[in-house]
């Protein structure tokens, strides 16, 4: 059918207009709408027209599929609620039936019409319109079947934090490869970086290590760290990723992770990642005992070596000559089907809260430092002591909300901190004996063994002061606060100020988007929200897929949350990549654009307006293409070719004018 | 040569002498010129604000049309004091965000045949001005007796970096301007925690024993952390510490000496300028033995050095990196 | 015709954001004019400026175009198109002696029912003063007279 030439003979049309029990036929008069239908659309195709009082019902859609059958209709136009409710209701009973399912149509004349106007007589007039509207452009629909593509069965986890594992296992158990892409040396996440985990009190990297052992050594799983992805191309199924493995400059077919390089290199630098800057490792260096993969990485720009040529003391020592200073970045290119995006959080940067003192007061620490004084294995061995590295503290203050539900820095709540403040309550109490003051503004503690967790605290003897703390100074008003830090704050349940010497105080940062979020969410096609965090398709439907089909999130990347909730989600996600593989081919909505090359005269104006790099213009042919799969069906590029090649199935030009002339019907 | 309206403000020729004494001496070295704005008149302080707001922004605001008329090649005005500095701000700032109050006052200012629309001039208060227009690296230039060895806690007061309509300060509670102005003339700066705190302001006049607990506060812990100095940039704030000082003493059993001067007057010694043409001489508690410690006047027995930090311990984070107002990057000296 | 003029307008949304506003405000009962009858489209990227042409020629008295706001676009950043659309047919429009202000953009997001049932009555509003646009009719070949992309349209005096 050429674009040109209006439809002469029209298609019959079945119109069936809902009461919704008196939510449309209430304000609106059905039966008239109805009868009107009937009489004044039969020209444009309307060969039946009837009413019911629940079209959503199996017996009104049984009235659809009735009509389809027996009275041969090619169009099926439904005036009820809107389309996001029950639009897949009608075309499916269509499709039941027999009729293509993109035939049929729904026009609201409840949420736009009896539920907002109050004149029943224009309410009705206004459902005319909308229905001949609708009738005018359903001639136009064409018969349209979902894109069907391919699915590559390899998967793409782009984290290696526990949420990141969760999937990548979860994947690779049910027999799928996946390539597990982490930027530090080791996966392992934040949770690595922990001490105890609440409410149970686990030992973090005791539950975490075992699934790190097993990523490491899961034959469907190949680990690239130290590595982070460059590029990605292709759609959904069909995915070309470039990832950058960085040069270790040490051999991993060599290297037996004894350690001894690391033992025997001469220059240490200040540990800002694992150990938050509150400790040291060596240029050449592990993260932390249990780091998976084993080998160790050579931090170049701090290294002798590289720097000026001397050293290569770690090359001298290896037993197996695995450390080679010439070995390059390598970039690899793979092949997968859908891609998990499990990159985490950064913390809020506490130096802000210039009134708080972190930075310029020595024990005021963030929670990060504080989990890595308490963890073994970090730079005190365990002990909690002050800045100095030697003093156990007598009291300590922390303070909750350092950061989030501010509106100077970040609004929303970042959901962990009152559980992790309690825990740390904990641990300071237990192992140091000291006094410790909680400073909240409300208490956060829904999950499951949460509040217990809260009242086990209470009942330890921690004291809560419900206030925001308004400074943490070192201005002693008197002699009995004389070398603390005094924390100043309204005891808002009493109704005074109070001034609380401290010894330490611990701020319980909020948590932020990586900082580079954006950057990432661009090379892979998705976007952030106003605060920075990834999108998901349906906050509460829809929580670990986002827009772009074959791009999933799961963890804290998507927004605050603990580690059970990430590790569901990180499943979550891997069941729903599993189901796209078993399915072998994906289903793709077809409202998409195309171009009709003979019409194209590679003006390239639509070139540039593709935020999903589905047109792409074919340089032999001095024409435009647009991947069907990659396109989004937004209609941009349809309304921007001043040629008209370009046609939009599902909103065509043809459909949307008819719609306009059935809107005007009678004006 | 960066040109400014000024705006003395009455407290210039009586309690803060010293400053515009220092001032007027380094105004030379760095080439700011100031022409006192025409038949100023007093800002109406504190307490105007709290009795009636027209006539006491139209009060403010007069100078303001004053400023406006006189702009020859300078559109700023610049206040050394921090009330007179705030009013000025405030008026400019409310007569833009209420229309109806910056009619009255025009209607008010009519009378004497003026006008203001608010905008019309920028308000600057001193501190800014050095530190943004003229620049550190400009005042380093012409320090030739560097403070070595001077303990400074800079006290800033609480009107200027607070509300700070025009966002001119690095920080609200912790600025770090008067301190990287007096590194700059090689001063030892402390980490002075109450530079934003109160000094009492008027309750010296109307409750005196709050005025003087504030005072008792910013004077210990400038002892505390071994200060040999305070500067301000406020004629209250040093006007209360420096004047009341003893009675303070008196009313606590104390027995400090925390001499308390103009930022300028620092500046002036610094270019070399005689400590009694920068205003020394004028306060209460004397400054003799500070300027002793950089070599002016006799030497007097030497007050044992601080101890220095040694690194040892955990590791601190390091600085938020800085900028100024102007855009200019603030680099870290340790 | 009534003495008191009522006008006709229509109304462009994007499925992810304003028509989802335009549910939200059915949803909670807000009460608004009845002037507006929306066509729902994917993205008020895909509003070709022909569509308001042929709107207005077909007898109403004003477009309203809304969208997602700006940065919030379902598919990125349509909306922005949308807007440069929006203000070169604005001045188009003058070109054709038609008052610029028949047609408003308004971004609506989801959440945000009661703010387009404000936006829709104060445009009813500004429309209803303008009065009637009485665009001449169109031939009685109705909408067969109006090709898409005709030459009669297309030439626009900027």
């Amino acid at each position: 059918m050429s674009e040109n030439t209006p439809k002469q003979d029209k298609p019959k049309v079945g119109v069936y207009v809902c009461h919704c029990g008196s939510n449309i036929a209430g304000m609106v008069d059905v039966e008239a709408v109805r009868d009107w239908a009937r009489e004044h659309l039969a020209e444009d195709g309307v060969v039946i027209s009837r009413d019911y009082k629940f079209m959503c019902s199996s017996l009104g859609q049984e009235l659809i599929e009735k009509d389809i059958k027996e009275l041969g209709l090619e169009r099926v136009v439904v005036a009820a609620c809107s389309p996001h409710l029950h639009e897949k209701t009608f075309r499916t009973a269509s499709e039941r039936a027999g009729l293509n399912p993109y035939l049929t149509e729904l026009v609201s004349i409840r949420e736009q019409v009896s539920w907002v106007h109050t004149d029943k007589a224009i309410a009705t007039e206004k459902s005319k319109a909308l229905l001949a509207g609708t009738v005018h452009r359903v001639a136009y629909n064409t018969e349209l079947e979902p894109l069907k593509v391919p699915i590559n069965p390899n998967t793409l986890v782009v984290g290696g934090g526990i949420a990141g594992i969760q999937a990548a296992l979860e994947i690779a158990n049910a027999g799928f490869h996946v390539y597990l892409v982490e930027r530090e040396p080791s996966i392992g996440g934040h949770m690595a970086q922990f001490d105890k985990t609440f409410p149970t009190l686990d030992c973090s990297a005791c539950i975490l290590t075992p699934r790190m052992v097993e990523a490491g050594t899961h034959p469907n799983i190949t680990l690239l760290t130290w590595s982070e992805v460059m590029s990605v191309s292709g759609y959904v199924g069909n995915f070309n990723v470039t990832i950058k493995k960085r040069a270790r400059y040490v051999n991993e077919e060599l290297c037996t992770g004894c350690g001894i390089c690391v033992e025997k290199c001469p220059q240490k630098v200040i540990d800002d990642v694992y150990e938050a800057g509150l400790g040291y490792r060596k240029v050449i260096y592990t993260p932390f005992a249990q780091a998976v993969p084993k080998y160790p990485v050579l931090d170049r720009p701090n290294c002798t070596y590289f720097k000026n040529g001397k050293c290569k003391a770690c090359e001298k020592f290896c037993p197996t000559n695995a450390i080679d200073f010439t070995q390059e970045d390598e970039y690899l290119n793979v092949e997968v089907g859908n891609i998990i995006l499990a990159t985490g959080y950064d913390l809020f940067d506490a130096r802000k809260v210039t009134n708080y003192g972190y930075g310029r007061l020595p024990n005021v620490f963030t929670s990060l430092e504080f989990e890595r004084l308490s963890n073994a294995a970090g730079p005190t061995g365990g002990e909690i002591t002050l800045r100095d590295g030697k003093t156990k503290p007598q009291t300590v203050g922390i303070i909750h909300c350092v950061g989030s539900r501010d509106k100077n820095f970040n609004n929303y709540c970042s959901s962990i901190c009152c559980m992790q403040s309690l825990k740390f309550a904990h641990l300071v109490k237990e192992r140091t004996g000291a006094d410790v003051y909680e400073f909240y503004i409300d208490m956060r503690t829904p999950m499951k063994a949460y509040d217990e967790f809260y009242q086990r605290v209470l009942d330890e003897g921690t004291l809560f002061v419900r206030g925001k703390v308004a400074e943490v100074t070192n201005a002693a008003h008197g002699p009995h606060e004389k070398g603390k830090l005094i924390i100043q704050v309204e005891d808002t349940l009493v109704g005074k100020q109070r001034r609380i010497p401290v010894d330490m105080v611990i701020l319980s940062v909020g948590m932020e988007p990586r900082h580079d979020a954006k950057q990432t969410g661009q090379l892979f096609g998705i976007s952030c929200s106003s605060d920075g965090w990834y999108i998901e398709r349906h906050p509460k439907l829809d929580p670990v897929t986002t827009m772009t089909e074959g791009i999933l999130i799961a963890g804290c990347a998507s927004g605050p949350k603990d580690i059970p909730a990430s590790v569901a989600q990180g499943a979550a996600a891997a069941a729903r990549v599993l189901d796209k593989i078993l399915q072998k081919e994906v289903e793709l909505e077809p409202i998409r654009a195309t171009v009709n090359e003979e019409k194209c005269s590679g003006c390239r104006i639509c070139n540039n307006l593709c935020p999903f790099n589905a047109i792409s213009f074919i340089d032999d042919l001095a024409v435009t293409r647009i991947n069907p799969a990659l396109c989004q069906g937004c209609g941009t590029c349809v309304a921007a070719c001043p040629a008209g090649a370009i046609s939009g199935t599902g909103f065509s030009n043809e459909q949307i004018f008819a719609q306009i002339d059935g809107l005007l019907m009678g004006v | 040569m960066n040109k400014y309206l000024f705006y003395p403000g009455c407290s210039m020729e009586g309690s803060a002498r010293a400053y515009y004494e220092s001032i007027k001496a380094i105004q030379g070295p760095l080439a700011m010129e100031l022409e006192e704005i025409d038949d100023w008149n007093c800002c109406g302080a504190t307490e105007y604000l709290s009795i009636n707001l027209i006539p006491a922004y139209s009060l403010i605001a007069r100078n303001l049309a004053l400023a406006a008329k006189q702009v020859n090649g300078a559109n700023s005005v610049m206040a050394p004091c921090s009330a007179c500095y705030l009013n000025l701000e405030k008026a400019d700032h409310y007569m833009a965000e209420r229309p109806a109050l910056g009619e009255k006052v025009n209607e008010a200012l009519a009378a004497g045949g003026l006008h203001y629309d608010p905008g019309s001039v920028q308000i600057r208060h001193l501190v800014d001005v050095i530190i943004n227009d003229i620049g550190l690296e400009a005042v380093k230039t012409k320090v030739v007796r560097p403070l070595t060895g001077l303990r400074v806690a800079p006290y800033l007061g609480c009107m200027v970096p607070r509300p700070d309509y025009a966002k001119r300060w690095s920080d609200h509670e912790h600025p770090s301007e008067l301190d990287d102005l007096m590194k700059a003339l090689g001063a030892e700066v402390i980490e002075f925690p109450m530079k934003t705190a109160c000094c009492g302001g008027h309750m010296t006049q109307i409750g005196p024993e709050t005025a003087y607990e504030l005072i008792r506060r910013l004077v210990a812990e400038a002892e505390e952390f071994q200060a040999d100095i305070m500067v301000t940039m406020c004629p209250m704030c040093q006007m209360n510490l420096d004047a009341y000082q003893g009675e303070t003493n008196r009313h606590f059993g104390t027995n400090y000496h925390m001499p308390i001067v103009f930022f300028t007057q620092l500046m002036a010694v610094a270019f070399g300028i005689d400590p009694r043409q920068a205003g020394f001489g004028l306060e209460l508690v004397s400054a003799k033995d500070a300027l002793a410690r950089i070599g002016l006047k006799a030497p007097q027995p030497e007050k044992a050095a601080p101890p220095r930090k040694k690194p040892e311990g955990l590791p601190m984070p390091k600085p938020l990196p800085k900028k100024y107002a102007s855009g200019q990057e603030v680099v870290m000296e340790e | 015709m009534s003495e008191s003029f009522e006008p006709v307008i229509v109304g462009f949304t994007c499925n992810w954001c304003s028509y989802r506003a335009a549910d939200a405000a059915g949803t909670a009962r807000v009460k608004y004019a009845p002037n507006v009858r929306l066509i729902r489209l994917m993205c008020s990227g895909r509003l070709d400026p022909t569509f308001v042409m042929k709107a207005l020629a077909g007898g109403a008295d004003g477009v309203l175009i809304t969208g997602c706001h700006p940065g919030d676009c379902h598919y990125i950043d349509q909306n922005y198109k949308a807007l440069r659309r929006f203000l070169l047919l604005r001045r188009t429009l003058k070109g054709f002696g038609i008052e610029p202000e028949r047609i408003k953009l308004v971004w609506a997001s989801a959440a945000e029912g009661m703010k387009l049932a404000n936006e829709i009555n104060t445009f009813v509003d500004e429309v209803r003063k303008l009065g009637p646009l009485n665009w001449p009719k169109w031939d009685s070949n109705g909408h067969a007279a109006l090709q898409p992309r005709s030459e009669q349209v297309m030439e626009v005096t900027a």
